[in-house]
């Protein structure tokens, strides 16, 4: 054992100035990302749903295809192919927002397609008995429940999705661990630095997990 | 976009060292392949045990399954694998002479170890209690409760989410690039940067994390038919 720590090089200054940009960009992306894939996801969720082979068979080849690939790999074609797209470069952060939306969305869809399917038939029956269209039956009766039942697992995503904005780092963007890097490069200190990040990131993950668990027993005893 | 047009004999090139990129990229495939498969083992083996810990009767184990658990799946993959890469040689100095190939396995095993340990303890958990108290009145000690009734069953019951762990852990390989294995993701980055064929290299890169995973989906599906108990649903 030879531990010789020493965080004193990690003032208030440097943390302000380049740690806090990483970390609001950190956040910024997995709301972005948490919100736009939670809609995107719906909506292809619902495609897969509909029956209609026209709209269940892409919805299904999308999800499927973005869950066989590694995010790296994801990261990396977004980063290589928009640019050719649009013609002009975009910025890494620009591309991780991007990507992070589109490729989450494959995985919220799965959470809310088991959302609408834990909602009982009947209550779509009932639905449509009172003279309610399809469009109308999914957003006043199954979605709302769909949000409620699968609430504890899409926050859940959620921390998993902040985890994974780390890789980020294949692309150079300025996140939280960038900036614990950006901090820490003068100072020659990498022990510090990387166990400085990991107990943030730790901080971070686990008091939303220990919420989400509060907030998972809550909601079980309302039902 | 300008007019794209494909030029796949970009594998065939020299990579200046003597070897085309198609051999670069095969050799890559089976560092992908070797690190999955020894982290795979190392993620088993800690996260049963890690698992098991947590659904036994005494306090202090099942505390050291659950902090165990909270620690690894609370930091980000690419932060522990800089963990193991900087910070763990540095404190263990006898550490420091293995190479980071090993360094990374057990980072993405003990990851992955977390994981595992929560589909022990719901698989072991999911038994009846009943199960548990037969084998201890039968005069079994707890061990071998633990090896002749309740693991037996658990282990089947958790085949599915271990084979998506198993497939997961192929995709995390890729999380290594940062430490410079070379494997199939830093192939990518490299070659995408010597050639300027990005969507060749990519397409042919992504091609085979598909095939890995789908080979690991068929692998975990025969194994789930070979041990299959009888009388239960979804037995055939």
């Amino acid at each position: 054992m030879n531990l010789n720590l020493d965080f004193s090089f990690l003032s208030w200054g440097l943390i302000q100035s380049f740690i806090v940009k990483g970390l609001i960009f950190s956040v910024e992306l997995t709301i972005i990302a948490m919100l736009g894939g939670i809609a995107l996801g719906t909506v292809i969720a619902l495609m897969r749903l509909s029956g209609k082979p026209a709209l269940a068979l892409p919805a299904a080849a999308y999800v499927n295809v973005l869950r066989s690939i590694p995010l790296v790999m994801v990261i990396l074609w977004f980063f290589l192919v928009i640019p050719l797209l649009l013609g002009q470069p975009l910025g890494a952060e620009t591309s991780a927002i991007i990507t992070f939306t589109v490729f989450e969305a494959a995985y919220y869809s799965e959470i809310m397609r088991a959302g609408i399917q834990s909602v009982s038939k009947g209550q779509v029956a009932a639905g449509y008995a009172m003279g309610m269209t399809y469009a109308q039956c999914m957003k006043l009766i199954v979605l709302p429940q769909a949000f409620r039942n699968m609430l504890p697992v899409l926050l859940t995503q959620t921390i998993i999705l902040f985890q994974d904005t780390s890789l980020v780092y294949a692309i150079g963007a300025y996140d939280l661990l960038k900036g614990f890097e950006v901090a820490g490069k003068n100072f020659n200190r990498p022990v510090e630095t990387y166990l400085a990040a990991a107990i943030v990131y730790f901080v971070i993950c686990f008091s939303l997990s220990m919420a989400v668990r509060r907030l998972q027993k809550k909601i079980a005893i309302i039902r | 976009m300008g007019k794209f047009t494909w030029d796949w004999q970009v594998f065939l090139q020299d990579t200046g060292g003597g070897e085309t990129y198609l051999r670069w990229m095969m050799s890559a495939w089976g560092w992908t392949i070797s690190v999955a498969v020894l982290s795979l083992i190392v993620a088993l083996l800690v996260g049963s045990l890690m698992g098991i810990l947590r659904t036994t009767p005494s306090k202090p184990l099942v505390l050291i399954g659950n902090v165990w658990t909270e620690l690894f799946r609370n930091i980000p993959l690419l932060v522990q694998i800089f963990l193991w890469y900087h910070v763990i040689p540095s404190i263990f100095l006898s550490l420091r002479s293995l190479p980071s190939f090993v360094l990374v396995v057990f980072a993405l095993g003990f990851f992955t170890s977390a994981r595992i340990a929560e589909q022990v303890r719901a698989g072991i958990q999911s038994l009846a209690q009943g199960q548990r108290y037969a084998g201890l009145a039968i005069g079994l000690t707890l061990v071998q409760t633990y090896r002749y009734v309740l693991l037996p069953m658990a282990f089947r019951i958790i085949i599915p989410p271990l084979t998506s762990e198993a497939m997961n852990i192929i995709k995390n390989t890729s999380v290594a690039f940062a430490v410079s294995i070379a494997e199939l993701t830093m192939f990518a980055m490299q070659a995408q940067e010597e050639t300027s064929r990005g969507i060749e290299i990519y397409l042919a890169v992504t091609g085979l994390y598909f095939v890995s995973a789908f080979a690991v989906n068929r692998l975990a599906a025969l194994i789930e038919r070979r041990v299959q108990v009888p009388g239960l649903l979804g037995a055939k």
